[in-house]
């Protein structure tokens, strides 16, 4: 077992001569890391060459190197020819993805695991040292590089002619705004536009009112909904269900009595009297807190809770946040049924429907 | 003419000759392949985050080519029958196509998830490392902000990314998202309306947070790290104090060959790991979210991990609402404080903190040598506070998960987020800083008065006294004269090598030691002979 340990060497020793033949390939190499101000201070083999360990690493390594191969094999032979499309049920097509993980996985750690075996077994052990030179620069060369820099200064002679000074910065001003102004003025919307962030696909289209529509599309009579129950419920317009009316969910619940009419009472203390019909009444299902649908419904209590931050609406007492970080009452919408028997707003959420922003009346 | 004879063994000699009589770089060469590492198993967390990010980008080049970032509403049509018939974005259904009909798009989604939820999690375990061992101080000031700006960006990465698929639960997000916006004061509406091109959810977002997350995002974050690297080369790695290590010096291993070859072998390992679980451990099942409807949402719709902490402040926050009486009146509502100021508070301090230290110790010095946690209290224990406030909000971002399963009340998980968010972090910063000064002075007491050896001995009047094993030749009344030098001191006997060598390999020695006696009846190994009364040492006298 060779072992180098050696003294940390003088600073000021004579460079070897790299063309002698009497130096070993590994002295160039301790000459060259001298060169770089590193020391090699200790080298040691960590198996013995010829060794029954050296061998047996060797095997090792060799086995994980080999194992990869048949890992990624196993890999090509799953990704081609096993059953991969998906059929409902049990098939075999539920384990494409998990073999091509496992195989690869495999493959991949089995090549891992070989070099670092390669590595840290193999290969002699070594401590250096390198001398970091973090410190500052030569005070000299602080000066110089500064004094140039001044007297770059001094040749633009920004200082005695001011003017040229001001009106690059003058000039300059407007071309960082140029750079700017097609971003912002091409990503620039009016968040007002149409009064959009006021109005729902509830407001009524040339004073017609909107009906209630379920999911499908098919508008509601007060029968379909038993007392305790609630159905979600949108504008009976174009692209009422979908996304485009994203502020537009309502939820429609059908308060038992007693609670029907705690809600009447609470209706008409704010002024929202003839909001209900019967005792029918409609609360938009967006959060005012982060715009999350309130959606999970507590008949008993008659608390409307939101699943994203945990707020939560007493309806009974128009909706109004108990518990959690909404800070405001759940909008109410009016409705009434028309002469067919449906559903209908009578107008549009008399209060903004939504998450809060600064400008909300 | 004659045939000149073509030496192979010369080729590469010749070759590289030829390079560097054109670009110079033997010189630098050598410089790069002797360039010494100091090693230590905590110096390969950042190095987690690295690999991980590489197979972020190769697995994210595959999911580009078969991924479709537009809104424009198409019905379903692909193998899963479940959805089959479903209107969904085109986003929706090429995440869905990726997931059942491009072959091994399966595998290439999962693992891509899962090596940016790794991603993460080493960038935030290594930052702690950085931290509690005080890798930051000067010279390293920048990188340390460098860093903390990763983690930020790889927030953002993490989050557009998520947002891609359009599914039930990632448009949950966008909606919260949209909502956050708005809540910023003046300008939300506007900020709101020009990143979504109008009302939520409108029409564009999906294309805007693609290009975003997969050119202008990946851009900054290999900027990001490229500096990061650049600046860990350039002012050379940090190292623990020991033997022969100074402040001025780096003791280690040369870059070539041991070292490159066990980074090269980590990296593989770290691949097959997120490989194993791309393949074995499924993660974000869009096809049971079904496509994004603002009217549907479940319960536990959780973020990932790294942004639960998030969702956690927005939960905990109480209803405070700002009215400012003026015209019509203006609101700031609370939902601004948990998720913008919050983090921008978070920004701030983990960007500064170097410099705060700094100035508290009015220590301006290089600092290259690390320091064990315990050494410094203060910080150990500030950390300790972050860490703690972390975890409350983590938790408290699944605290309707923890109140479904453990039935607690939801009301009272929040009250505990609330009250817990208050008052854990200064205990833990209190138990910390005990823990520390505990562990310093134990560390002396080994120093001065030696190793416990469990070996207990009956004096002459009746007292039992424990033996000790000093750690140097003492002054004569048992008491040492060894400095503490900011590295671990050796607290049991086998530290001291009073025990026989380990026995090489698994199951089975390789090689029986040398020494060992190999008659049959002994054991393979055993202490030798002068060391076995080790930590008895008075009874020789």
């Amino acid at each position: 077992m060779s072992t180098k340990t050696e003294q940390h060497a003088p600073q000021d020793r004579e460079p070897l001569d790299i063309h002698d033949p009497r130096l070993s390939r590994f002295d160039i190499v301790t000459e060259g890391a001298r060169r770089d101000d590193i020391e090699i201070v200790h080298y040691e083999e960590q198996v013995v060459p010829g060794s029954k360990a050296e061998r047996r690493l060797t095997r090792t390594v060799a086995a994980m190197f080999l194992l990869t191969g048949l890992a990624a094999t196993a890999f090509l032979v799953v990704y081609i020819w096993w059953p991969w499309e998906y059929e409902p049920g049990r098939g075999g097509d539920k384990w494409y993805t998990p073999l091509l993980g496992l195989t690869l996985g495999i493959a991949l750690l089995g090549i891992g695991f070989g070099i670092l075996t390669w590595g840290k077994k193999l290969l002699p052990k070594e401590v250096s040292i390198q001398d970091r030179h973090d410190g500052p620069g030569s005070a000299e060369d602080r000066k110089i590089t500064g004094e140039t820099m001044l007297y770059l200064a001094d040749e633009m002679g920004v200082r005695r002619r001011p003017l040229l000074g001001v009106s690059l910065v003058a000039g300059l001003l407007p071309v960082g705004a140029v750079a700017a102004a097609p971003l912002v003025g091409g990503l620039i919307s009016n968040p007002h536009k149409n009064n959009q962030m006021f109005t729902t696909g509830f407001a009524p289209q040339d004073g017609k009112k909107i009906r209630l529509v379920r999911e499908d599309g098919r508008p509601i009579r007060p029968a379909d909904v038993s007392a305790g129950g609630q159905l979600t419920v949108f504008p009976g317009i174009e692209h009422g269900v979908s996304n485009k009316h994203a502020d537009s969910p309502t939820l429609l619940i059908h308060l038992r009595e007693t609670d029907a009419e705690k809600s009447r009472q609470a209706n008409s203390r704010v002024g929202h009297g003839d909001y209900m019909w019967g005792n029918y009444a409609a609360y938009s299902k967006i959060c005012t807190h982060a715009g999350c649908p309130a959606s999970l419904y507590e008949q008993q209590t008659n608390r409307l809770l939101c699943p994203c931050h945990q707020s939560q609406f007493l309806i009974t007492d128009n909706a109004r946040p108990v518990f959690g970080p909404a800070s405001r009452r759940l909008p109410q919408l009016p409705i009434e049924v028309d002469e067919d028997g449906f559903f209908v707003a009578k107008s549009d959420y008399t209060e903004t429907v939504g998450p809060d922003f600064w400008e909300r009346p | 003419m004659k045939r000149r004879k073509f030496d192979v063994a010369a080729v590469p000699g010749k070759a590289a000759g030829g390079v560097d009589d054109r670009f110079q770089v033997a010189t630098p060469l050598r410089k790069l392949l002797n360039k010494v590492f100091p090693d230590h198993w905590s110096f390969l967390l950042g190095e987690i985050a690295l690999f991980s990010f590489v197979v972020l980008l190769l697995t994210g080049v595959f999911l580009t080519f078969f991924y479709e970032p537009a809104m424009t509403e198409v019905v379903y049509n692909g193998s899963y029958a479940p959805l089959r018939g479903t209107p969904m974005s085109a986003a929706y259904a090429s995440s869905l196509d990726i997931s059942f009909d491009v072959r091994g798009g399966l595998i290439m989604r999962q693992m891509h998830h899962w090596s940016a939820l790794l991603f993460m999690a080493a960038i935030v375990v290594h930052m702690m490392r950085v931290f509690f061992t005080g890798a930051f101080r000067k010279p390293r000031e920048t990188n340390w902000i460098i860093g903390s700006l990763l983690f930020w960006v790889g927030f953002l990465a993490g989050f557009t990314g998520y947002s891609l698929p359009d599914d039930g639960l990632s448009g949950t997000g966008l909606r919260i998202a949209s909502g956050i916006m708005l809540s910023i004061p003046v300008i939300g509406s506007w900020v709101t309306s020009s990143v979504f091109g109008g009302e939520f959810p409108g029409e564009i977002i999906i294309s805007r947070f693609f290009i975003a997350h997969v050119l202008l995002i990946p851009g900054l974050l290999v900027a990001l790290i490229s500096a990061h690297l650049g600046l860990v080369f350039k002012q050379k790695h940090t190292q623990w104090p020991g033997p022969g290590r100074t402040n001025e010096n780096v003791v280690g291993e040369r870059m070539f060959p041991r070292y490159a070859l066990k980074q090269g072998g980590f990296f593989m390992v770290v691949f097959g790991v997120i490989a194993l679980m791309g393949g074995l451990f499924q993660i974000n099942p869009i096809w049971y979210f079904g496509p994004y409807e603002a009217w549907v949402v479940s319960a536990a719709s959780q973020p990932d991990w790294y942004v639960m902490f998030l969702d956690g402040s927005t939960r905990l926050m109480p209803a405070w609402e700002i009215n400012i009486p003026i015209g019509n009146g203006y609101v700031i509502p609370p939902l601004f404080w948990p998720t913008v100021v919050l983090p921008g508070i978070l920004v701030g301090l983990s960007t500064l903190y170097p410099f705060v230290e700094a100035r508290q110790l009015k220590d301006y010095r290089h600092h290259n040598l690390l320091q064990r946690p315990r050494d410094v209290p203060a910080r150990t224990a500030v950390g300790a506070m972050a860490v703690a406030f972390y975890i409350v909000l983590t938790l408290s971002g699944a605290n309707d998960v923890i109140a479904d399963k453990f039935h607690i009340s939801l009301n009272a998980m929040t009250w505990a987020g609330r009250i817990g968010l208050l008052f854990i972090p200064p205990l833990a910063y209190y138990v910390t800083y005990r823990i520390c000064l505990g562990l310093q002075q134990h560390d002396r007491e080994v120093l001065a008065h030696g190793v416990e050896t469990g070996i207990i001995r009956r004096l002459p009047d009746g007292r039992f006294e424990e033996v000790h094993q000093p750690l140097s030749a003492g002054d004569g009344h048992g008491h040492g004269e060894l400095d503490y030098v900011g590295w671990v001191v050796p607290k049991k006997m086998n530290r001291l090598g009073a025990l026989g060598p380990a026995i090489r390999g698994f199951f089975y020695p390789i090689e029986k030691p040398v020494e060992a006696p190999v008659s049959p009846g002994h054991p393979p190994v055993e202490p030798r002979p002068e060391r076995e009364e080790i930590g008895s040492g008075d009874s020789r006298r």
